[in-house]
């Protein structure tokens, strides 16, 4: 189910802006990784680099290795619409297709897998919706556009739809920075029961947020504007808190800048 | 260079009193510009209510008199004895046209905006899109000689395959042997006039489609098409169907063209590769000349029923937007 991704070496451009340079790290399998740095640090880029939605935007180009378990995502071979299936996707603002019911909306990813008989959707929609603690308040109304939701239900309405293909990884780009903080707090729930089943990586700017939700933190920075994000260091959310080992991640973490 | 007969733009729903001012200071600003907006605003419904009394007075004058049935009568003899006029050879033609003209231009409109907005490199994309735009200022006149010189002969050959392969369909049985002057022309040249203004409108809405919506299909693992099946599409609905309906007003008016290539009867044929038949538009255009007052009256009557198929038109575009409104990206 849930595997372990691995990075080497890796470099992400804009054309030829290196947005993060040489980034290696390992994210284990079945715990949540959170990102965190200063704005432009290149922790959204990074993790868009994971699922390959990086080389979406216009000039955006990758130099190194992402292992997932055995096989490089950036393979020769590899087709990057296959990877977008295995490693799911949740964004800043919630975004579920306003033209579809709830019902379409979490059944959208699988509808592109393959088809499904009503009775196997309907048992796995149902399931997605409870995993994402949104089935009781929309079981009334699963015909209803999901653009009629709050935003905090929007955002699980996505983690719904992200996790009813059953993903091997859930990538979180700053899930909760559009929400207030019941929405916030009903999130980061939903975060610890997911990370039973898959691999979750979350990048916020919310540092109260990663030492509540994560098993390991990773603290991006950089040099100066214009310069490329690096990776600073990675390790046990709790000792990033505590007893970080540089010396920037703990001015970070105590807000002496950033 | 346009013939085409404005579009009754829907009458302005009067607008709602703005923000009462009572108590407050008015300025000087606010006044002028309210009494502005408010004279434009009344204007444009006095403006619609001018013609529309305009066409009906002279069309009351000239149905009055008249002895055949105005709507269904196949004649058009306004000052014969008697007085026998009526409209629908040209409601077959006119309809008939734009159904061919949509039919064709409508799906290659979408297929180009979408080129031009998702798949095109940026810089063809530009080019394209101006050259799009020009086919759009290529005045009607030209539209209908090239129709006349070029697309009358070379569809000759087309319209004999038609016969022969699917002349089993009726609609495409072409009993005689006269030159393709037919609506099945008119049809295709009206499809080559309203492409660039169909294409233009899609192409914009969809180059507004939002970018998060993308990305979320992108995301699911959906291929660039599938992309634009969940979420650019969708969005663009709306557009479409307007788009539509302001190319479908251009082909239910458009004049100079179709008077130049079709040969005008009035003589009911369902065989769309016949000669013959016309149009609201051509009808007006090639008998307003040589018409006396009543015979006049008796073609502005006939304008009056455009005016109003016009309208509905826009009233059936606009209900159909509306009640997708819940769904639409709007309020997204």
């Amino acid at each position: 189910m849930a595997k372990r991704i691995d990075v080497s070496g890796l470099s992400a451009f804009y054309g030829s802006h290196r947005a993060i340079d040489d980034i290696s790290m390992t994210v284990e399998p079945r715990s949540v990784t959170a990102f965190i740095g200063p704005s432009g640090c290149g922790k959204s880029t990074f993790l868009r680099t994971l699922n390959r939605m990086h080389e979406v935007t216009p000039g955006g180009r990758v130099e190194g290795k992402v292992m997932l378990d055995d096989e490089n995502l950036y393979g020769s071979s590899v087709d990057p619409v296959a990877v977008r299936r295995t490693v799911g996707m949740v964004f800043q603002r919630p975004n579920p297709f306003p033209t579809m019911s709830i019902y379409d909306n979490v059944a959208a990813g699988l509808r592109l897998n393959g088809s499904y008989k009503k009775r196997d959707l309907d048992g796995i929609v149902e399931k997605s919706l409870q995993g994402a603690n949104l089935w009781n308040e929309v079981k009334d109304r699963l015909n209803k556009p999901g653009s009629g939701l709050s935003g905090g239900q929007q955002q699980r309405l996505c983690i719904a739809r992200a996790i009813a293909v059953e993903p091997q990884v859930l990538l979180m780009d700053e899930p909760c920075s559009a929400l207030d903080p019941i929405s916030t707090l009903a999130i980061e729930d939903l975060i610890g029961d997911l990370k039973e089943r898959f691999t979750i990586v979350i990048v916020t700017h919310n540092m109260q947020q990663a030492a509540r939700v994560s098993d390991r933190t990773a603290f991006f920075n950089l040099e100066a504007v214009g310069k490329p994000g690096k990776l600073i260091e990675i390790d046990e959310t709790e000792r990033i808190f505590s007893n970080p080992s540089v010396q920037a991640t703990e001015d970070y973490i105590s807000g002496r800048f950033g | 260079m346009n013939t085409t007969p404005t579009v009754p733009a829907p009458p302005a729903e009067p607008a709602g009193p703005p923000p009462s001012a009572k108590g407050t200071a008015t300025r000087p600003g606010d006044k002028i510009f309210l009494g502005l907006s408010r004279g434009s605003g009344i204007l444009l419904l006095t403006l619609m209510a001018a013609i529309a009394a305009f066409l009906t007075y002279r069309a009351y004058i000239a149905i009055s008199e008249n002895e055949a049935n105005f709507l269904t009568s196949f004649e058009w003899n306004p000052q014969g004895e008697p007085v026998e006029f009526g409209i629908a050879i040209l409601v077959y033609g006119t309809i008939v046209s734009s159904i061919i003209a949509m039919v064709i231009a409508v799906p290659i409109a979408v297929g180009i905006a979408l080129f031009v907005s998702h798949y095109a490199p940026r810089r063809l994309a530009a080019p394209l899109a101006y050259v799009i735009d020009l086919l759009a200022a290529v005045p009607s006149i030209v539209y209908g000689l090239w129709g006349a010189l070029v697309l009358v002969p070379y569809l000759g050959g087309m319209n004999k395959w038609l016969d022969q392969y699917l002349g089993w369909t009726y609609i495409f049985d072409k009993t005689g042997t006269g030159p393709a002057r037919n609506l099945f022309t008119v049809g295709i040249l009206l499809a080559v006039m309203i492409l660039p203004v169909i294409t233009n409108v899609t192409r914009e809405v969809f180059l507004q489609s939002p970018k998060m919506h993308e990305e979320a299909a992108l995301a699911l693992g959906a291929t660039r098409w599938e992309v634009i099946r969940m979420s650019v599409l969708p969005f663009g609905r709306s557009g479409i169907i307007s788009a539509s309906m302001l190319g479908l007003g251009r082909a239910l008016g458009e004049t100079m063209a179709v008077a130049t290539v079709l040969s005008p009867s009035f003589l009911f044929s369902g065989h769309l590769l016949d000669p013959g038949g016309g149009t609201f538009a051509q009808n007006i255009a090639a008998k307003f000349n040589e018409a006396d007052e009543f015979g006049r009256d008796a073609l502005i009557a006939s304008g009056l029923v455009l005016f109003v198929m016009t309208l509905l038109v826009n009233g059936a575009a606009r209900l159909i937007i509306a009640r997708r409104k819940e769904y639409s990206g709007a309020n997204a």
